[in-house]
């Protein structure tokens, strides 16, 4: 920056002080407001490893006294105890990403490249579910899976979850497979290969940043999906990890609700999502941003 | 080689399993809820068709009315909110320096961890006897008595409630209007920093509407993902008290499902979707031309 000039009108001055002082101020902000989106995280985390008596104390201490794993101990041991409900939305959650790929790879594959007649119109046929909303087919979906003993399966529940996912994973697909360049496949077509092998040896790996941002959201969305399961699933063994924290919470035993489990099951949810959001940072924003504009 | 006669069917034999999941698991019970619609079923009985009895008990329904009436009011009490304030987080954290990375990064957390989940969270944070709300606002001498934050007073449950959501939203709009305001060519903002605008002047002037288009569309993502509110509520509130915080899907829920009226359940789901879809055709439309 150069210097002020000396004829430089006071207010002009007074601006680049208060500009300086403006850095310090918009920083005291954003660590505000780091500190008030934490918060809620980090309290249910601190209550976590409270000791059984601290949980339940009334009235509540902000961070624990002294730390303990009782309350972990117990959600291991709740009902068919957390490995059972820890599986069921992890198997449930890959079953969704297996099932968006294996349908959505070829799928956009086959858009972005075959000259398939009606292909457009094929194409918003497949987009169907983003114009009714899932929410509202839960009713005829459940009476299907009944007659097809779907309901209480994880089978089923990722189905719902693909369902959901559908849309917005062929979009990038087909966007992705689009952008590679056709000059990659020419020598593979010229060495006789076909389209099967041009998919799985030249495609697939210049699409791999799709891959990623597809299971990702499959993923995240599976994971932390509620009314589907909540419609789906009625037998308490095939719950998933929001379903069964749901009813830990209204589960009324002697003692009331048992917090220091529920946080417990709560920081246990929490925990894969951000770990994920974290790692693949740049995966979720582009993704964000370029399924939002589908 | 996509050129040759073959390649036609070639690629449709690719574009099936999709074709058949989607009618299997999208068209297929859309077109099955359309005909529910029309009948009386509770599953126990064999379906009986009514025509369009359902839809004309469903404008005589005092619930389905409130649950509409409460589900519009909390659309019109959050987006405003959602879009100030996700707005302004992005004007604040735009720029690319670290501590601004970190701030936008964040803010995103919540948007990751799932709707449940984080009320579960946000229901122990208002519980009047263990939850931390309470016991700070009395440790700073703000209240006397634990106030009953949830399913007691319809106002301060809806108020609640949008608390916990805007939390656990606001990154979403955040990221996006970040990404919109990065979009801006530097041109721009560099010939109006020549010419001496204020922050202020800039905002308003060039990137507020430059960015328009993405408010738009984050408006409506927001609107349609409000009309749609069932997790928050089903665990915040239960739709206490009186059934005054049962959004519409909760309503619709409570039909098809504890109550098994799956005929009119069908109809109340319709009517939403039809609802919904007024506002998807907007959002559409408006991405669309953007692309163009």
């Amino acid at each position: 920056m150069t210097a002020i000039p000396m004829r430089a009108p006071l207010s002009r001055v007074w601006w680049r002080v208060w500009a300086g002082r403006n850095r310090y101020l918009f920083g005291a902000v954003c660590l505000f407001i780091v500190a008030l989106m934490l918060a809620p995280i980090a309290l249910s985390m601190m209550a976590s490893v409270k000791s059984t008596a601290e949980a339940a104390a009334v009235p509540p201490t902000y961070i624990p006294g002294s730390l303990s794993l009782d309350s972990y101990e117990r959600l291991w041991t709740y009902q068919a105890g957390l490995p059972a409900y820890l599986f069921n939305s992890t198997a449930t959650a890959f079953m969704t990403i297996a099932f968006a790929l294996a349908l959505t790879i070829p799928a956009g594959y086959a858009l972005a490249r075959f000259p398939i007649p009606g292909k457009e119109l094929l194409f918003v046929y497949l987009l169907f579910a983003l114009i009714i909303p899932y929410q509202a087919l839960l009713t005829p979906i459940f009476l299907m899976f009944a007659q097809l003993k779907l309901t209480n399966t994880l089978v089923g529940l990722a189905i719902v979850h693909t369902a959901i996912q559908l849309p917005f994973s062929l979009y990038i697909m087909r966007n992705s497979f689009e952008a590679v360049p056709r000059e990659l496949e020419e020598a593979a077509v010229t060495d006789g290969a076909n389209s099967l092998q041009i998919l799985i040896r030249i495609c697939i790996p210049s699409v791999v940043p799709a891959i990623v941002t597809v299971a990702l959201f499959a993923f995240v969305t599976s994971w932390n999906e509620f009314l589907g399961a909540l419609v789906l699933m009625s037998k308490e063994s095939t719950f998933t990890l929001p379903l069964i924290l749901a009813s830990a919470r209204d589960e009324t035993s002697l003692g009331g609700t048992d917090w220091g489990m529920l946080q417990a099951g709560i920081t246990i949810s929490m925990i894969p999502c951000i770990g994920i959001y974290l790692l693949l940072q740049k995966y979720y924003v582009s993704g964000l941003t370029s399924g939002a504009v589908k | 080689m996509y050129a040759r006669p073959r390649s036609k069917l070639i690629g449709l034999l690719y574009l099936t399993p999709a074709l058949v999941f989607v009618t299997a698991f999208t068209a297929y019970p859309f077109v099955q809820m359309v005909w529910l619609s029309f009948n009386n079923w509770t599953l126990i009985t064999p379906p009986r068709f009514i025509g369009i009895n359902n839809f004309t008990r469903a404008l005589g329904d005092d619930q389905f009315w409130v649950s509409l009436g409460y589900t519009l009011e909390y659309t019109l009490l959050i987006t405003p909110i959602l879009m100030i304030g996700g707005y302004a987080l992005a004007l604040l954290v735009s720029p690319n320096t670290p501590l601004r990375r970190f701030t936008r990064a964040v803010i995103f957390i919540p948007v990751v961890i799932g709707l449940g989940v984080s009320s579960l969270l946000w229901v122990w944070l208002f519980d009047p006897r263990v939850g931390l709300i309470n016991q700070a606002l009395s440790d700073l001498g703000v209240i006397d008595e634990p106030i009953q934050w949830l399913g007691t007073d319809a106002w301060v449950s809806t108020w609640s409630i949008i608390l916990s959501v805007v939390w656990k939203v606001l990154g979403f709009g955040m990221i996006l209007f970040v990404a919109a305001i990065h979009a801006i060519p530097h041109e721009i903002n560099e010939a109006t920093m020549v010419d001496g605008a204020s922050f202020w002047q800039r905002t308003r002037r060039v990137t507020i509407p430059l960015t328009s288009p993405t408010i738009l569309l984050v408006t409506l993502i927001s609107v349609i993902g409000s009309l749609l509110a069932f997790d928050q509520f089903y665990i915040m509130t239960a739709g206490q008290p009186f059934n005054q915080t049962a959004t519409a899907v909760f309503y619709v829920y409570l039909n098809s499902f504890p109550y098994l009226k799956l005929g009119y359940g069908a109809a109340l789901s319709l009517i939403l979707a039809l609802i919904i879809l007024v506002f998807t055709i907007v959002q559409m439309s408006l991405t669309r031309r953007r692309r163009a």
